[in-house]
């Protein structure tokens, strides 16, 4: 049973890291305390929205960006829903970086927005890459045997 | 985690065996996020609450026959009688707030269900016109289970008679989490304590359906 054992050590040091490191917050404890038996994947289906979602944002993100007139407004209704959902599944890294793009929205400011959106799109798809590895380390941890420790 | 998660729903369980008529609460959630829309769904169903959960305002309205249809009262399309409506403020079309006012002016029955309003944003002015309107509460989000167990408990208990008590409204749930953006409004007042003062609250008679509930704890 070693390797169970260490495949979960390792399981609990990943995710510890993520927290760790700011990439996750509390509001993740939250949604793995809603999985259970009934609801195995939870988390892995609420995340996998969150990731469609934010792409389909960031994409459209980038096209309103490049208008000759921007719409600001527009600009910053997408940002709101891309910091409401990485709040919900605790992307803290993007989320606080969303309320810095709202911030350049508000000014009018082009140049600002750019660069907002190009540091959320690196966060997430630092965070996205995260979240995978994680499923990824759980699903071995399962497939060996072993259950998903609770934090 | 596994035992005190087991408890939790026996506890509630237990709670609505007590209560008379229909064994669980109805729930109707309106967001537009898809993402929210799904937890919200799993925190009323771990919740033992039925869910129906709608896209915008104005499909909530549908729902509850408010927009079309006349008679049906707080009945939905599958016959299930809502008993509390928890909406995001926020939302293309029609906001939450102005799916408050629909609720709350249009229809003599629909008035009854509870409404609570859930934001991303913490402002004081916004949480002030929900209530005045008559929103139960107004829920920072992300909503917590907490906050789910806490509705569910008051919802249970029924409305109408906790007119004398004094309720303390947790609206803001991250005070331990910088995260939460304070930038919008509340800089100059930190840690709000409980208002008693404050003007919302209608003359002191208990009547069933129009107690305010004005104490803000921040």
């Amino acid at each position: 049973m070693d390797g169970v054992v260490q495949l979960q050590k390792q399981l609990v040091d990943y995710t510890a890291s993520l927290f760790h490191e700011g990439f996750l917050d509390e509001q993740f404890n939250q949604l793995q305390q809603l999985q259970d038996e009934s609801n195995p994947d939870f988390v892995v289906e609420v995340v996998s929205l969150f990731f469609e979602d934010s792409e389909r944002l960031l994409n459209e993100l980038g096209k309103t960006l490049e208008q000759k007139t921007v719409d600001f407004k527009k600009v910053d209704a997408h940002v709101h829903q891309l910091k409401g959902s990485s709040s919900s599944i605790g992307a803290q890294r993007v989320q606080k970086l969303c309320i810095a793009f709202r911030n350049c929205c508000e000014e009018l400011n082009t140049e600002g927005c750019l660069k907002c959106l190009q540091q959320v799109k690196h966060e997430y798809s630092l965070v996205k890459n995260k979240l995978e590895t994680l499923f990824k380390l759980e699903q071995q941890t399962i497939a060996a045997g072993g259950s998903i420790p609770t934090l | 985690m596994e035992t005190a998660r087991q408890v939790f729903r026996r506890n509630l369980q237990e709670n609505v065996e007590v209560c008379d008529g229909s064994p669980e609460l109805h729930v109707l959630a309106v967001d537009d996020s898809l993402v929210d829309r799904k937890v919200i769904e799993r925190l009323l169903k771990i919740s033992s609450c039925k869910v129906t959960s709608v896209e915008s305002g104005t499909r909530a309205l549908q729902y509850l026959g408010l927009d079309g249809e006349k008679g049906k009262g707080s009945v939905g399309f599958d016959g299930l009688k809502v008993n509390l409506i928890m909406t995001d403020y926020s939302m293309p079309g029609m906001t939450g707030y102005e799916l408050l006012k629909k609720i709350k002016q249009e229809s003599s029955v629909l008035k009854e269900i509870p409404v609570v309003i859930m934001s991303s944003e913490n402002i004081l002015t916004r949480i002030d016109r929900c209530l005045e309107e008559g929103a139960e509460e107004y829920l920072v989000k992300p909503v917590k289970l907490s906050d789910v167990k806490r509705l569910k408990d008051f919802i249970m208990r029924g409305e109408g008679k906790d007119s004398g008590e004094t309720r303390i409204r947790k609206r803001r749930r991250r005070d331990d989490h910088s995260s939460l953006p304070q930038s919008v409004t509340l800089s100059s007042s930190p840690a709000l304590a409980c208002d008693p003062s404050s003007t919302l609250m209608p003359s002191s008679a208990p009547s069933a359906c129009s107690s305010k509930r004005a104490k803000l704890c921040i």
